[in-house]
């Protein structure tokens, strides 16, 4: 892909402006700005579907080359205090998770054109520290401990050296030591370095820039570092030992330039220094934080419960939260464009790139219908590469892993950065995911591995056959997408007579969950046109914009699992998972649950006795007694699907739900029951032998008017379009979309 | 997923099975041949390249490394996704039993 762009924010109401950066290798490039109807470009379906809108931002622009610089490191500005060091000291408590991959850098003070300053890092020869002393005239002097560390083991570090006398000290100390294995160091030589030279360079942990200008992000180091400590002085091994923990001790007062306690400020992008010097800095790329230190009993679980036992940051070379691109064009919404899902549709050439973008209404002139776009979940997933590193894929479903450009692209160009689904590239799992940058598998027409035989989409392209259903039905709707309800709350949903979901709601902070509900119980209606969802509990970070947090504890389907200590929220101090792990069942809010998974081919529904209650004659009006629902479809040839939810009663189904119809005994043996279902394996779990691999459609009132109605299915959507939308699907779903949007309640 | 199943002459039943419907139910013999085919290690693993997608493909192979390029297989070109499976089918088919599939 030669075109990659972002915009600055998702969505927008008439009279914002939505900056759109680009990265564009052809000379030009032509945006026009669609309103996005149909991204599925399956022959066999609706076809791809977009409306040009004309925009100011409709035009020709000149292409320029963005890059992406991944990888996370804490910055402290230059200052005075650093400047003067001659003689200094340096202790860390480290925890490195791939030190045999090259230089990496613990700390620098450095400045590499001309080889100023001094750094302590992993040595790339051999994986021992060194400490890096260069005299500013190009010459760099490297003192290595010589003695490889393990990795994922602690380690004190530290380095000193005397300008009089030019004696350095370097120690490399495991806290847990093992026969046999030759990991500690403790070094006292002479440099030949006369003294330090001085630069204007931020003091860097975890990377170092390197070259001339601003330079290109270098020695980016993988693992925890935790209690950084810099002194203007030798100090002596016992006078390091009183600055590992607590408050700086009375006689090292003056000897202190910083005192880096990465406990404090775990929600924030802020580094404290807890010296007078108050050398303060931050966090850039959002390194992982909340993350468990040296000096972790086990007592404490939350680092609230034990900040002191959480001052590590964990570092990786693939971070990533904003690309940081120049803006290419904006755009103004214009009062006269209607809420929907839209995009600048970018191309020169044959290359192309969507960025696409919400419209929300204008505050006061709602539809009575509004599709809640499920954002969070697209960024969960954003520039996932299940396709290209995940063994599993193509066994789980039952079919080769289909590559577009966009999945290509994604596994050459690491630096776009990973989804929630992903690990970094020293193997820990990704707990944070932004929206500032290129995401390349939100996008219409993209082809998922994990779509099911037939359209092959998900996420985002899976939903465009919401939004195309609705548009072809002749339906006015609005689009507000998971970001407005996690910061508007109740007041951005509380007017529309019914929501309908994604077809994939998978995760949702606490105060989307809520304002769900309370939407729910004062006579809202919702559609839960999907399944998975409201199966994770993520956080927006409480500072900076467009990002979420995930935590994989404890149980649930999921392709990493956070360490132990390690359960809870950075962002927030929320304990992490499951939802249901939190008493919060999906069964509780849409009334199904997530109950299997299969991604080779899809099933129908039949109908069961209460879909014959007076209570549900509207869904099931024109439907036969004996009609077999939904054995067609674009995703998986089924209307049951992919992910599918069942009802439960002891999950917190309501006890009057009725439940119509179900998929059950028609899914293949690679839909498989879920994980968290299984306090001990046995056999027979998959779909021809297991009662718990079904889709099952629910219905029940809420208070005050409102209801719920569930399709149970990743793959309902798909399903909408057959025979030119004249299908039993799209049937019932208009059934209920009709009777929802009428004000009339359900029960008073 | 690390299957220690060993494919071999004693599966041959199967492969019709396979070769009728690649994708959809499968009995639980030809699955466990399939769990040793779609369960391999991503290294040189086959891949669908969707060259004009839903229209044409062509094979690919994994490098196994985050980064590193898929290799493209230009030489077969394929118009339905159930050709593209039989093919890799019987190249696995080979590669694990040392027979040709006729």
């Amino acid at each position: 892909m030669k075109i990659t762009g972002y915009c600055d924010r998702l969505s927008a109401t008439p009279g914002e402006t939505i900056n759109f950066m680009v990265n564009c290798e052809l000379p030009t490039y032509t945006v026009d700005v669609v309103r996005i109807i149909c991204g599925d470009s399956n022959p066999a379906g609706p076809g791809v579907k977009e409306r040009i809108i004309k925009t100011s931002a409709n035009k020709t622009y000149k292409g320029r080359k963005q890059t992406i610089e991944a990888g996370s490191y804490v910055t402290i500005p230059n200052s005075p205090l650093l400047e003067i060091l001659q003689s200094f000291s340096f202790q860390a408590m480290i925890w490195p998770t791939t030190p045999e991959k090259g230089q990496q850098v613990i700390m620098a003070k450095f400045h590499d054109r001309e080889k100023s300053g001094v750094a302590l890092i992993i040595s790339e020869r051999d994986g021992s520290i060194a400490l890096v002393l260069g005299d500013g005239r190009g010459n760099e002097e490297v003192i290595s401990t010589g003695k490889s560390l393990l990795a994922r083991e602690w380690y004190f570090v530290a380095a000193s050296y005397d300008a009089k006398t030019q004696t350095v000290t370097i120690y490399q100390e495991p806290l847990v030591t093992y026969p046999l294995i030759a990991d500690a160091a403790e070094i006292h030589t002479k440099a030949k370095s006369k003294n330090i030279s001085s630069n204007q360079s931020p003091l860097m942990f975890g990377a170092i820039r390197s070259g001339s200008g601003k330079g290109k992000l270098d020695g980016k180091y993988n693992g925890k570092i935790d209690s950084p400590r810099l002194a203007n002085r030798v100090l002596s091994r016992a006078e390091m030992e009183m600055l590992k923990s607590g408050p700086v001790p009375t006689p090292l007062r003056n000897a202190i330039v910083g005192s880096w306690d990465f406990s404090r400020d775990i929600s924030s992008i802020r580094v404290s220094d807890t010296s007078p010097n108050l050398l303060h800095g931050e966090v850039v790329n959002l390194p992982a934080r909340g993350m468990k230190g040296y000096n972790w009993t086990g007592e404490a679980m939350n680092w609230q419960d034990a900040p002191e036992q959480y001052g590590a940051i964990h570092f990786h070379d693939d971070d990533l939260y904003d690309a940081g691109w120049e803006v290419d064009f904006a755009l103004t919404i214009s009062t006269t464009l209607k809420s929907g899902l839209y995009a600048a549709r970018l191309r020169a050439k044959e290359e192309e790139d969507y960025i696409p973008f919400v419209v929300k209404p204008t505050p006061g002139k709602e539809k009575k219908i509004a599709f809640l776009l499920p954002t969070a979940s697209y960024i969960a997933y954003a520039n996932e590469h299940m396709a290209t590193n995940a063994g599993l894929i193509e066994l789980l479903s039952g079919r080769l892993a289909p590559l577009d450009k966009n999945s290509l692209f994604l596994n050459e160009h690491r630096e776009y950065g990973a989804s929630c689904y992903d690990s970094h590239s020293d193997h820990s799992g990704v707990c944070y995911s932004s929206r500032l940058r290129p995401i390349l598998n939100m996008r219409p027409k993209h082809i998922s591995a994990l779509g099911g035989d037939g359209s092959s989409l998900w996420q985002f392209n899976a939903d465009t056959h919401i939004t195309d259903w609705l548009e072809t039905m002749g339906y006015e709707f609005d689009v507000i997408t998971d970001e407005d309800l996690h910061y508007q709350g109740l007041e951005v949903i509380k007017s529309y007579a019914v929501i309908l979901s994604g077809t994939h709601p998978e995760y949702h902070s606490r105060q989307m969950w809520d304002a769900m509900l309370a939407y729910q119980q004062q006579g809202g209606r919702l559609m839960y046109m999907g399944a998975n969802g409201w199966y994770w509990r993520i956080a927006y970070h409480p500072e900076v914009p467009g990002v979420i947090e995930v935590r994989r504890n404890e149980g649930g389907i999921r392709t990493w699992a956070a360490e132990p200590g390690e359960y809870y929220h950075s962002f927030t101090d929320e304990y992490g998972g499951l939802w249901r792990r939190q008493s919060r069942p999906p069964q509780m809010i849409v009334g199904t649950g997530f109950t299997a998974q299969g991604f080779d081919i899809s099933a129908p529904y039949h109908r069961l006795p209460d879909s014959f209650h007076p209570r549900a004659a509207f869904i099931f009006a024109g439907i036969g007694k004996d009609e077999i629902i939904g054995n067609f479809g674009l995703i998986g040839g089924g209307a049951a699907g992919l992910e599918i939810d069942r009802a439960d009663r002891l999950l917190g189904t309501p006890p009057h739900a009725l439940v119509l119809a179900t998929s059950l005994g028609g899914h293949t043996d690679l839909y498989l029951v879920v994980c968290e279902e299984l306090l001990a394996t046995y056999p027979g779990l998959g779909g021809t032998e297991n009662e718990l691999v079904r889709a099952d459609m629910v219905f029940y009132e809420t208070p005050n008017g409102g209801a719920v109605w569930a399709s149970s299915s990743i793959a309902w959507a798909g399903s909408l379009s057959h025979n030119k939308y004249q299908n039993n699907v799209s049937r019932i779903t208009k059934n209920v979309l009709d009777r929802f949007v009428d004000p009339a309640p359900f029960v008073k | 997923m690390a299957t220690i199943y060993k494919v071999g002459r004693q599966d041959r039943h199967v492969v019709n099975e396979f070769l009728q419907k690649p994708i959809g139910h499968h009995s639980p013999a030809l699955q466990r041949v399939l769990n040793v085919f779609r369960g391999e290690p991503t290294q040189n693993k086959y891949v669908l390249i969707c060259t004009k997608p839903h229209r044409e493909w062509v094979l690919g192979q994994l490098s196994g490394e985050p980064g590193k390029p898929v290799k493209i297989l230009k030489d077969q070109v394929f118009k339905r996704v159930e050709d593209a499976e039989r093919e890799v089918f019987r190249r696995r088919w080979k590669k694990h039993t040392g027979s040709d599939l006729d």
